[in-house]
């Protein structure tokens, strides 16, 4: 009976919502960018799954409602995009330039280090393209002979390093320029990314959105040229 | 609301078209994104159609990783096998990535803007010759 209501699907859509807005007014509240809400949200839901016996395939019969609109999601980030266009035309040399570079830096530096710590032939695979939006890590990842559901984890990892720590790093490393942040966040780490960056300006989070384009792109053509090379 | 889900949807139903005909390696959703960029400059939709959709899905994108998220669950084990490679090299990539892109950008901008700034001086210094 109570396993009945746990797994009910309005039950859990209802947990999923409650749980992040629980955890966005903590944000809120505190201020902290630690208190990411969608890393808190992720592990207090897998701990009530795991707690409560429900295993992920069910939850996720109810949570797909959810997943579906990330697609649509990314597809309206083509307005922000369209609001800075002819801005992003007078840039297009330096927009091109440092997405190059974030792309090849970005393969090159998880494959190698990921080798140099040990990690198997088919994880190697699977962290090469951790960086992009998870339709095109998952693709890419299947093309390597890396496993497409482990890539989508570490896509989200990546996501939330990016979402927590990205301003942080920058500021260290003396990024400034409004334009340079929001393609480096969206570069570095996808949708999490700039979502991050929407949240603190418009502006910054148009780039993001260029520079998660851009990088997706640049890691479906290079990552499988690349990593043969390596 | 009906005609702003029916250009999001639409542009996402050309988005998966596009790929299932060409084959090319792109997600749907991203050249959904590109041709509703598109289809704004051309002027064929007006950004009033679909700015309220757009504006809330975006306000909430975070939200929409919470379930993909929570499969990380499925992983835990090839995970804690090896999470100091997984870890370890998503954080070093992952900040390597922001530093590279954001210092190209800022270094490529700057020079750019020298080059151009001597062009116009030099096209100035002519006219001023001529004169």
């Amino acid at each position: 009976m109570i396993k009945g209501i746990l797994t009910n699907q309005y039950f859990l859509l209802a947990l999923t919502f409650g749980i992040y807005q629980g955890c966005k007014m903590l944000q809120r509240k505190t201020g902290s960018i630690l208190l990411n809400p969608i890393l808190f949200a992720i592990g207090l839901i897998i701990l009530f799954l795991t707690a409560c016996h429900i295993p992920y395939d069910t939850y996720h019969e109810s949570a797909k409602l959810i997943d579906f609109w990330l697609k649509p999601a990314v597809v309206a980030l083509g307005v922000p995009l369209y609001l800075q266009l002819s801005q992003i035309k007078k840039e297009i040399v330096p927009i091109l330039a440092s997405q190059m570079m974030g792309c090849m830096v970005g393969i090159v530096s998880v494959v190698v280090t990921a080798r140099l710590l040990g990690a198997s032939d088919a994880v190697v695979a699977s962290l090469a393209s951790k960086s992009v939006t998870t339709p095109i890590a998952m693709e890419v990842s299947q093309a390597l002979g890396g496993i497409p559901s482990l890539t989508a984890a570490i896509v989200v990892i990546t996501g939330l390093i990016g979402g927590v720590a990205g301003f942080k790093i920058m500021s260290v490393g003396h990024i400034h320029n409004p334009a340079a942040k929001g393609l480096s966040i969206g570069a570095a780490s996808h949708a999490v990314g700039t979502s991050v960056a929407m949240e603190r300006d418009e502006f910054v989070g148009a780039y993001a959105s260029l520079g998660l384009t851009l990088n997706g792109i640049f890691t479906a053509l290079l990552t499988p040229t690349v990593v043969a090379w390596l | 609301m009906v005609r702003q889900c029916f250009i999001l949807f639409g542009c996402m139903a050309l988005g998966e078209l596009v790929t299932k005909l060409t084959g090319v390696k792109l997600p749907s959703s991203i050249i959904g994104m590109l041709l509703l960029t598109l289809l704004l400059k051309l002027k064929v939709i007006k950004l009033e159609w679909v700015r309220g959709l757009t504006d809330f899905l975006i306000a909430n994108l975070g939200f929409f990783f919470v379930p993909p998220g929570v499969a990380l669950m499925l992983h835990f084990n090839l995970i804690k096998a090896e999470l100091v490679p997984i870890v370890g090299a998503t954080v070093v990539s992952t900040a390597l990535v922001l530093l590279v892109t954001g210092q190209t950008h800022q270094v490529v901008a700057k020079g750019e803007k020298k080059i151009t700034h001597k062009i116009k001086d030099k096209i100035a210094d002519k006219h001023n010759h001529h004169d």
